[in-house]
């Protein structure tokens, strides 16, 4: 394959004491290239400046003073995030630049309120001393810089969205199986907390596959739905003014919502279910343009949620989780200190926080069960208030929003849907944990994207930024620029 | 694809539209109500972030009686009562979950620091950053008196399971001890982890309802300390110490065929003696029949002037005279029939502590307290001094306050001749203290009477000198057997002695 980035005369001219160089370079952009990235450096210090800020402020309300060393963790992220932006110069320099900033920003907020968890269990005295890869707060860290190499690999080694597809089936499958694997394991290696959703080794790490899933089958769908295209569009049946498909077409669609029932009946997760479910139905509406998947992905959906529930009074057995869970989030105050106690502390955070939250270090977030993983968002909400969630949502949507702004854009089936697709199901994984921790739906164990602490969701969802970053490139790269486009 | 592209992003918008809404809901419109739930353990975190004062007793460079000590823990100070169990209905207790009781209950406002009385620290606070710890709650207690009542409940010599102390500085009304046994370790219920609950648990379930204060909250016959009141009805009534009472080993009243007899038959054997032999002497018959030609109206009256049906009495703090630790009320029982006449059978037996006639430990240590002041009843109460935590600045000392007169000066002296006479050659000779006079009056229950009641042992009293109060006491020895009454002024001594220790031998 030719390099779309070699540099134009154009850019040669802009610096004239510099030859024309072969070879992409950061000194040889175009302009138009080099004013994004230059946009993107400065949101990322702004950034940043803003996770440093909360580490004060931690330091500030549970020190009482803020030590030297404050800005340790923010640096070290700034450093990451600067290698990252490098790359992007080099390899994706049309890539949108608010999403690095942005997921940066998030990621590094969860660094700090990880970190500020560290210290509240830490005792008084040592609080001062804590290292800097210390505890969950160092722990995320490390695996943000892992999750960014990975994005960095991802955005140097593929250097065009379209040759994932190469890889659809391979992906597919392995997807399927990295769903499957936590069902089929023993509880012991597979169970945190009720849900089937993990793969231990030894006692303190453990994976989640189906982080990695996610991004697999997505890949998968989108191949699958562009060559399928027209087939599954095909009408035959007209019913209170919606076409519905064929009956023979029905297949995919079905195989998957059995796969989604699988993993909510024996994996004891909503989420994950309604995650993946959700996901392919909208890639195959985006795909098909036919609203009426929509209907039928929705009623299968909920019909089976409904049925899953009934059956768990009926018959109990593998639905009685969710029938649990269900009954938790009608009444959590029914039995405060048994089994809604989750929700009702992570309400209660949320309560406490209010308007404007106690301040970041000055709450009690310890107080909520499970803070570090699937409750953050409602930890958070205690110390940052109803206007610094509202802003952190905010983040999140613009984050789905530029993605999908690249599925608008890019040229290519493939690549509109896989776009159109990871933003969806970020935005889905967000509403489904925000929803869960708010009592807005019934709970389920799902990481909160760049927040929780855990590597397997950091490094799935950086893999994610890095593919819309790929994409967001195709698209934003004028046609002019010499940038062979197949 | 674009189209449906857009339409996702319209699905998206509504669903973090529905996020944000939700979180208005619950951060903003239910904010307030999860902020102070029951179940949000942030409230105790922010109670316990600031040290909570001492409670200490009147003796000046005393040991604090109640106080916070720093912890590692989740909550920052963990309360901790070093007098244990001698003081625990006094002071109460304060745990973490639920209220508190006794003056931690009272001045918790003070202790916590939320008082406006503190609002100069906290405003300091605001620009120093600091956490200053909450107000000292200084008590009447004296120190001798209030472990002496409680040592000498606990190890009286009958064996008696239950029982009260109260003693009172008649001048002023401040409470110099207040016991009741059993009582209970308040340092496993302040604790911070689900054993306070249990050690509640276990508590409520013993025998002997050690949580109970019986100086307050329990009402008992009072027996024959009652005839200290219808002495004082009898001098309102124009009688004196010396006029003659129809005594005899039986009195049967207009109207019964029940016979009241004397504790022993070589109590008043004789036909007449005099009001105060008779009150030395503890005669039942005489003070029977005295009763009965006083008649239900001046019992009633004196019995009021004295302090009985007081259901609105507090004791604890004077400038809120409202709040405290409730009192029981005391009452004579009903002394008229239906018709409105007297009940002269019941008053008959009423005239000598029984029947109905129901006291509390406190009701009848102020009976005693008034007549040692010149029946000026003074509002008894807990709190002496409220200072600052500095534990210099005085934020509050208490001004005595007459709660009633319940005779005049004449009649009180006449009583208290009366009751030394007791002390020095009747049934209350055990509690005499050398260097001072100490008048009082015993009451034992006698089977005879009232079968429930079988065996009270009772002691009031008070000690002089050179004409002024010292202290006044009442001890209840519960179920005591026979010698109870003895063993009681025995202990009311003692506590009367502690008092006097405390003050210096003044």
């Amino acid at each position: 394959m030719t390099t779309p980035h070699t540099a134009p005369p154009a850019a040669a001219a802009a610096v004239p004491e510099t030859p024309v160089a072969a070879k992409p370079s950061l000194l040889h952009m175009d302009p138009a290239a080099r004013r994004v990235r230059r946009t993107e450096l400065w949101l990322l210090l702004l950034a940043m400046a803003m996770v440093a800020g909360y580490l004060a402020a931690v330091e500030a309300n549970m020190l009482d003073t803020v030590t030297m060393d404050f800005w340790y963790p923010a640096g070290v992220l700034t450093a990451v995030f600067l290698a990252l932006h490098v790359v992007i110069r080099l390899r994706a320099p049309f890539a949108d630049p608010v999403l690095v900033p942005t997921v940066a920003l998030l990621n590094g907020l969860g660094v700090a309120f990880l970190r500020r968890l560290d210290l509240g269990r830490a005792k008084i005295d040592d609080r001062p001393e804590l290292a800097i890869f210390a505890g969950d707060g160092g722990k995320q860290l490390l695996w943000t810089l892992i999750a960014v190499t990975g994005a960095m690999a991802l955005l140097w080694f593929v250097r065009d969205h379209r040759e994932v597809s190469k890889y659809a089936w391979t992906l597919g499958l392995a997807g399927i199986v990295l769903v499957l694997l936590p069902a089929v394991l023993p509880g012991s290696v597979s169970e945190v907390n009720g849900a089937k959703l993990w793969i231990r080794f030894g006692s303190f790490f453990a994976i989640q596959p189906g982080e990695f899933a996610k991004l697999m089958l997505l890949a998968f769908f989108a191949y699958y739905l562009v060559r399928k295209r027209e087939v599954l569009a095909l009408a035959s049946r007209r019913f209170l003014g919606i076409d519905f498909p064929r009956g023979r077409d029905l297949g995919p669609v079905i195989v998957v919502w059995a796969l989604s029932l699988l993993v909510l009946v024996f994996e004891k997760d909503l989420g994950t279910s309604l995650l993946y479910f959700g996901m392919f139905v909208v890639t195959l509406y985006v795909a098909t343009e036919r609203v009426s998947w929509l209907i039928i992905g929705l009623v299968l959906f909920f019909g089976g949620a409904v049925l899953a529930y009934v059956l768990a009074g009926a018959v109990g057995g593998p639905f009685t989780n969710f029938g649990q869970r269900v009954e938790i989030w009608l009444d959590p105050f029914a039995e405060p200190y048994d089994r809604g106690y989750q929700l009702v502390q992570s309400m209660l955070g949320l309560g406490t926080g209010g308007m404007f939250g106690t301040g970041p270090g000055a709450g009690n977030p310890l107080l909520v069960p499970e803070v570090r993983n699937d409750f953050i968002f409602a930890g958070m909400g205690e110390e940052v208030g109803l206007f610094g969630l509202t802003a952190m949502l905010a983040l999140y949507l613009l984050v789905v929003s530029r993605g999908l702004r690249a599925a608008l854009a890019v040229r290519d089936s493939f690549g509109k849907l896989l776009a159109g697709g990871l933003a969806f199901t970020l935005a889905l994984q967000v509403f489904v944990i925000i929803g869960g921790v708010s009592k807005l739906i019934p709970l389920t164990g799902q990481t909160t994207p760049f927040l929780s602490a855990g590597g397997s969701s950091l490094v799935a969802n950086w893999l994610l930024v890095a593919l819309l970053l790929r994409i967001s490139d195709a698209a934003r790269t004028p046609a002019s620029t010499g940038g062979v486009r197949r | 694809m674009n189209a449906p592209l857009r339409r996702v992003g319209v699905v998206v918008m509504v669903l973090f539209g529905l996020l944000f809404a939700n979180l208005n809901w619950v951060q903003a419109y239910k904010g307030n109500d999860y902020r102070t739930s029951p179940y949000n353990g942030r409230v105790q975190i922010d109670e316990y972030d600031r040290q909570r004062g001492y409670i200490m007793v009147s003796n000046p460079g005393s040991k604090p009686i109640a106080l916070s000590t720093a912890t590692n823990g989740n909550l920052n100070y963990l309360r901790s009562y070093p007098g244990g169990a001698a003081y625990a209905h006094v002071i109460g207790y304060k745990p973490v979950n639920g209220t508190a009781t006794g003056v931690e209950q009272l001045e918790n406002d003070f202790l916590s620091g939320t008082s406006d009385k503190l609002f100069a620290d906290r405003l300091r606070d605001i620009f120093t950053g600091s956490h200053t710890a909450g107000g000292n709650v200084t008590l009447t207690l004296s120190k001798t008196a209030q472990d002496t009542a409680y040592e000498q409940l606990a190890k009286n010599k009958l064996g008696a399971k239950s029982g009260a102390v109260v003693a009172l500085d008649p001048n002023t009304g401040a409470i110099l001890a207040m016991a009741s046994f059993p009582s209970f370790d308040p340092n496993p219920l302040v604790a911070h982890d689900s054993k306070a609950a249990e050690a509640y648990k276990r508590l409520e379930g013993q025998a002997g309802n050690p949580l109970l204060n019986r100086a307050l909250q329990e009402t008992y016959p009072p027996a024959s300390t009652f005839k200290v009141l219808v002495s004082a009805a009898a001098l309102s009534a124009n009688r004196n110490p010396d006029t003659p009472l129809q005594a005899g080993p039986g009195y049967q009243a207009p109207g019964t065929t029940h016979v009241i007899k004397n504790a022993t038959s070589s109590t008043c054997p004789q036909e007449q003696m005099t009001l105060k032999e008779a009150l030395t002497v503890s005669c039942n018959t005489a003070f029977a029949r005295l009763g009965v030609e006083l008649g239900s109206q001046r019992l009633n009256d004196t019995a009021r002037a004295f302090g009985f049906y007081d259901n609105s009495l507090r004791v604890g703090n004077l400038s809120a005279t409202d709040r405290g630790l409730r009192v029981e009320e005391s009452v004579l029982g009903p002394l008229t029939t239906s018709s409105g006449g007297d009940d002269k059978p019941n008053i008959a037996i009423s005239s000598i502590g029984l029947n109905e006639v129901r006291v509390t430990p406190l009701q009848n240590a102020m009976v005693a307290a008034a007549i040692a002041n010149d029946c000026s009843q003074m509002r008894p109460y807990l709190v002496e001094r409220l200072v600052g935590p500095d534990l210099t600045t005085g934020l509050y000392s208490a001004a005595p306050k007459e709660l009633r007169r319940s005779c005049t000066a004449s009649e009180a002296a006449q009583l208290r001749e009366m009751m030394v006479s007791v002390v020095e050659n009747g049934t209350g000779k055990k509690a005499q203290i050398s260097g001072y006079v100490v008048g009082g009056k015993t009451g034992t229950g006698t089977a005879d009477e009232e079968a429930n009641a079988g065996s009270d042992g009772w002691f009031i009293g008070f000690a002089m000198k050179d004409g002024r109060p010292v202290a006044a006491v009442a001890v209840i020895l519960d179920d005591a057997g026979k010698g109870g009454s003895g063993e009681a002024a025995r202990i009311a001594g003692l506590v009367m002695k502690g008092v006097i220790e405390d003050k210096g031998g003044k």
